[in-house]
């Protein structure tokens, strides 16, 4: 079954995704940089207080990063 | 290359240069005070405001006992040799610009073992690069209790560089380290990435005319384009590279991004051979302790109680070493006065020389409580968090979740306050807090306040409860703080961002802040106030007791000779000499500077008398009641503010008969001193915080210019 893709910032609290792709080059690189690789698995840990901006758990460290910014990565859902 | 040649064939006379690379949040910082201790030296990198430490250490070999002396200079942190920020330029310049002042004769990477694919994703560049490399896989301690294991040989042959396990904060693993520093090191033959097939024409051409060891420091060349013409290379180099970028294509970033991927895969496949992780789906420690300290409501009451914390102990608990800071400095101008023989020398060190220490002296403990919670603050991974929590707020003025702690500090004192924005990672940010921090109302507001306020504010109660002073006392700190606010807003739209900002960040795990680090932090604070802004100080200072201690004319010269027969006679006439000093502060240049300024302060409801307080009190605002017991010739040494506001009181205005300071007077001034930069120690510190006057000679334009309208307004409307 396929699941349809959605951006990162469009996650609820809790919710597992894998990277998908990304729809900003220099955030991408950024990104990458980091760690949040395609095929990484993230979970979202939570939102600071105003939604914004969000921590989400990426290979094994806690990164903080702004609902903008979030809009730019592409992930899969996972149940 | 044999790195240890060079410190055995001349063992004193050539330094080691070494650079310490790592990620944010990797110990690069604790290492690095492991490797040197206190011998360390702070400046800026060259051009730019980020912070370059420079530590020293001799290492002794263990076999030979042949000394072996470092310069080890600790680069600022950072994920990939791609600079996205002014801070992680420094490694990229120094790293690829062969010419760079401080390219490295070897590298200590720096690895957190708890996280070791990122973090080898940078090493992985640098050993590319084929510069000499010891990797310090760090945090040892959590690998184990996170049951990690690392096949250290495999990955030793894997990456072909030498690999020292360390725990920094415990120092475990430093002499393995050193030595390894100090052994032969060979660069290794193939590349971790192979990169030549990226653009095979373009880098050949590039190596060959900067004759390079890699192909990986040519593709570093050919993505930076724009930083060559600041490379420390010859003219023809330069020429000649920029005509092989433009007769080759190049899509830097499309090559950026494909390296990142496939150096992450090769990197994923060195970690599947040599590191074992047990699986562990138990929430970490730091994940409970985050329920509370980033709860949606407890999360800022802990914020609220700490930053309480902090102001007390600026304000309340700072103030017992400051003031036995200013007594023992009365006391030593007592004696130096009386010690010296009398003379325009005695009187230029003690009222202008030593008075400048004094002034400079006196922020020592304010800074040092600052600093001290904020290496707490940062060092246990707290700082993070408040970011987090404050970001959405502070954003939306232009402001960065880190600026709170600078502006809450302000209330005490915007000196340290300025200084402790060096968190900040924006250079936007962190510039737009700097320019209004000081519109908080200081603690050197204080005494102006409360003189101004028993002057014209009476005291009654409102609603039974409240005492009026009270309130307009806490207003003015309430306008203070809206006036900051409003700034910034205004700066959002005129400062400029130089790069384009990022908030992702790491949220580090929580540590126990290092005693030694806090010190450290503490030490390299208060030493770069006293010698960068202390030499700024000193200079004001001395203009300051020139102005208002030297006059022009005959007239000025009797009453100074008037003053010295009067002060030698047996029994002083103390009204007479309060009188006198009146009249030479009157005909000084400060007084003349006054008169000067009379018709343009007039407006707002000021004389020349308040003339000659506003340009004295640069010297600190606080300065402002000493010169008004001066000129209402109630004396220095009992220039209580009573006094004073007794003869402030009783003076008549001539023209309208009516006292001279009236309610619209005295709220036109307060809120000149609430919003007016007279501060010589703030603009010190702006122009070493932001490497240059530019900022501070706006601040003081931007701040005066404010004060001088609201004033006006506030006058007009009031009198």
């Amino acid at each position: 079954m396929k699941t349809a893709l959605v951006k990162l910032s469009d996650l609820r609290r809790g919710a597992r995704c894998i990277i998908d792709s990304f729809t900003d080059d220099v955030m991408k690189q950024k990104l990458l940089e980091m760690g949040c690789l395609p095929g990484e698995t993230i979970t979202v840990d939570r939102f600071a207080p105003f939604g914004c901006p969000m921590a989400i758990n990426v290979s094994g460290s806690t990164l903080s990063i702004r609902v903008d910014e979030a809009q730019s990565v592409i992930v899969k859902p996972l149940a | 290359m044999q790195l240890s040649d060079f410190p055995q064939t001349e063992p004193s006379s050539r330094q080691v240069k070494v650079s310490l690379v790592g990620n944010p949040n990797s110990g690069k910082s604790t290492l690095f005070n492991a490797l040197t201790g206190l011998h360390q030296k702070i400046a800026n990198f060259p051009g730019v405001t980020v912070e370059k430490k420079t530590g020293y250490a001799k290492i002794y070999n263990s076999s030979t006992g042949k000394p072996t002396s470092l310069e080890i200079t600790d680069l600022p942190g950072t994920y990939s040799l791609y600079p996205k920020s002014p801070d992680e330029r420094i490694p990229f310049e120094v790293l690829c610009d062969p010419g760079d002042e401080n390219h490295p004769d070897l590298v200590i990477l720096i690895a957190d073992g708890t996280n070791l694919k990122r973090s080898l994703f940078l090493a992985s560049q640098v050993i590319d690069l084929k510069i000499p490399a010891v990797l310090a896989l760090n945090m040892m301690d959590l690998v184990k209790e996170q049951g990690i294991d690392i096949k250290l040989d495999e990955l030793e042959r894997r990456l072909g560089v030498r690999i020292v396990p360390v725990n920094a904060r415990k120092g475990i693993g430093l002499e393995e380290l050193k030595q390894a520093v100090i052994s032969e090191l060979h660069v290794p033959e193939n590349d971790i990435f192979e990169t030549g097939p990226l653009a095979p024409p373009l880098l050949k051409k590039i190596r060959s005319i900067l004759e390079m060891r890699s192909d990986y420091a040519a593709l570093q060349i050919a993505h930076h384009r724009d930083a060559i013409s600041g490379f420390h290379i010859p003219d023809q180099q330069k020429k000649e590279i920029e005509e092989a970028l433009a007769t080759h294509e190049f899509d830097s970033i499309k090559i950026q991004s494909f390296e990142t991927l496939e150096r992450y895969k090769v990197i994923h496949e060195i970690l599947q051979i040599c590191m074992v992780k047990a699986v562990d789906d138990k929430p970490s420690l730091s994940a409970k302790i985050d329920k509370l300290m980033i709860h949606r409501f407890w999360g800022y009451v802990i914020f609220l109680g700490i930053l309480f914390l902090i102001f007390q102990a600026i304000f309340t608990i700072a103030a017992f070493p400051m003031d036995f800071i200013d007594q023992t400095f009365t006391g030593l101008t007592e004696a130096a006065r009386n010690a010296l023989p009398k003379g325009v020398l005695n009187d230029l060190l003690v009222n202008g020389v030593l008075a400048g220490i004094g002034g400079i002296v006196i922020f020592i403990p304010q800074i040092a409580m600052l600093f001290m919670f904020i290496a707490i603050l940062e060092d246990s991974g707290y700082m993070a968090r408040v970011s987090f929590l404050m970001d959405k707020l502070m954003r939306k003025f232009g402001l960065n979740g880190r600026s709170v702690i600078p502006l809450i500090s302000g209330v005490a004192c915007a000196v340290p306050a300025i200084m402790a924005t060096r968190t900040i990672g924006s250079w936007k940010e962190r510039l737009i807090t700097i320019m209004i921090t000081p519109l908080m109302s200081c603690s050197a507001r204080l005494p102006v306040y409360t003189l101004l306020i028993a002057l014209v504010v009476p005291s009654k109660l409102i609603w039974g409860v409240f005492n009026l002073q009270g309130i307009v006392m806490m207003s003015l700190y309430l306008i203070g703080f809206l006036a900051a606010l409003g700034a910034a807003l205004s700066m959002k739209w005129f400062v400029k961002a130089k790069e384009r900002s990022y908030f992702i960040m790491e949220i580090p795990v929580y540590r126990m802040p290092r005693w030694s680090n806090i010190v450290y932090s503490i030490y390299e604070k208060v030493r770069i106030f006293l010698f960068d802004a202390g030499k700024i100080i000193i200079a004001i200072s001395i203009i300051l007791w020139f102005l208002s201690s030297r006059g022009p004319g005959q007239h000025f010269n009797e009453i100074t000779q008037q003053i010295d027969q009067l002060s030698t006679e047996q029994n002083i006439d103390q009204e007479a000499l309060n009188k006198l000093e009146a009249q030479r502060l009157e005909f000084s240049y400060a007084g003349h500077l006054g008169h000067l300024l009379e018709p343009a302060i007039r407006p707002l409801g000021f004389d020349w008398k308040i003339g000659i307080a506003l340009v004295t009190s640069f010297a600190a605002r606080e300065v402002f009641v000493g010169t008004m017991s001066t000129i209402y010739s109630v004396g220095k040494d009992d220039g209580e503010s009573k006094t004073v506001r007794d003869k402030m009181q009783a003076e008549i205005n001539p023209e309208t008969g009516q006292p001279r300071y009236t309610p619209a007077v005295g709220w036109s001034l307060m809120i000149f001193y609430a919003f007016a930069m007279q501060c010589m120690s703030t603009l010190a510190v702006v122009k070493r915080e932001t490497g240059g006057w530019k900022w501070p000679i706006m601040q003081f334009f931007f701040m005066s210019a404010l004060a001088y309208c609201s004033s006006l307004i506030i006058f007009q409307l009031m009198k």
